[in-house]
């Protein structure tokens, strides 16, 4: 069972009293996958720290307004999403044109390369030069089909829970889903094709 | 690439993400499956994607909190902690 599932046991009452030693037990549980989603979505430890410490200060001042009706995990989720998403607009203000091009171009991505590189060895798949790329892929992805992917595929999130925090339909989930996960896997055969015919000479 | 059953390449695209999140009934699955057998393509596409969802999750989950930003967390939110 991981943190973010155990937070049935948080005493929401406790919360809603502000009680300082039920939300440090809901930061305990809950601050690693706020880092981790912040560390994947801005892509350094700064940004991450500041959407970590944002999220649970709007948690701490805002429990109020939770209702219950979702796990409080994703409701932490949405908060930071929410950071996250608001801090990347401030970065690219000027950009917007760009960033709209991306989205049209990223939007009908059907797979061109058709190499078999799951044969590659486990040690070659996860080598440091290999992780580094499997970073650089996720930042290449547009922020909401990136929030998307995040959730669903690194946080373990459901379609509904996933649709519930970025606050879209389950449909608009999968859509952007499925063009992250063709684009992460066109940018990963890129890569590995590569690397395939240099050990091959 | 048209096979001798119903399903071509562009109704396995259309299809992979449920297909892969076992969220597919049995009848489409078995079908995905049979075309999946008889094209290499497809099979590629299918067992990449697969493996790109794993490696980015697996990397995705080795980012933990550092304990020097835990403990700056609980000084800028005031709480105790050495509560669990």
């Amino acid at each position: 069972m991981n943190k973010a599932d155990e937070n049935s046991k948080i005493d929401l009452e406790a919360l809603r009293r502000k009680d300082k030693h039920a939300f440090a037990q809901l930061v305990n549980q809950n601050s690693d996958n706020i880092y981790r989603l912040g560390m994947k979505m801005l892509g350094n430890p700064q940004d991450a720290e500041d959407i970590l410490q944002e999220t649970f200060i709007k948690a701490f001042d805002n429990i109020d307004r939770f209702e219950g009706r979702s796990k409080v995990s994703t409701w932490l989720y949405r908060i930071a999403v929410n950071e996250a998403l608001m801090l990347l607009r401030k970065r690219k203000d000027n950009l917007t044109e760009i960033d709209a091009e991306l989205e049209t171009k990223n939007g009908d991505l059907l797979p061109r390369q058709i190499v078999d590189w799951c044969c590659l060895p486990e040690k070659e798949l996860v080598s440091n030069e290999s992780r580094k790329r499997i970073n650089a892929a996720i930042q290449t992805l547009s922020d909401a089909n990136r929030a998307a992917f995040l959730l669903r595929d690194v946080e373990g999130l459901s379609t509904k829970e996933t649709a519930d925090v970025l606050d879209i339909s389950e449909s608009a989930v999968k859509v952007r889903l499925m063009r992250a996960r063709l684009q992460l896997r066109e940018e990963l055969t890129n890569f590995f094709a590569d690397k395939m015919v240099r050990e091959s000479l | 690439m048209k096979h001798s059953h119903d399903l071509d390449c562009k109704d396995l695209l259309s299809q992979m993400n449920d297909y892969i999140d076992g969220d597919l009934d049995e009848t489409l699955c078995s079908e995905i499956e049979a075309h999946i057998k008889t094209c290499q393509h497809c099979q590629i596409i299918v067992d990449t994607l697969k493996k790109t969802i794993t490696l980015c999750r697996e990397e995705g989950r080795e980012v933990n909190l550092p304990p020097d930003a835990r403990q700056r967390l609980f000084e800028k939110l005031n709480l105790p902690e050495n509560d669990d």
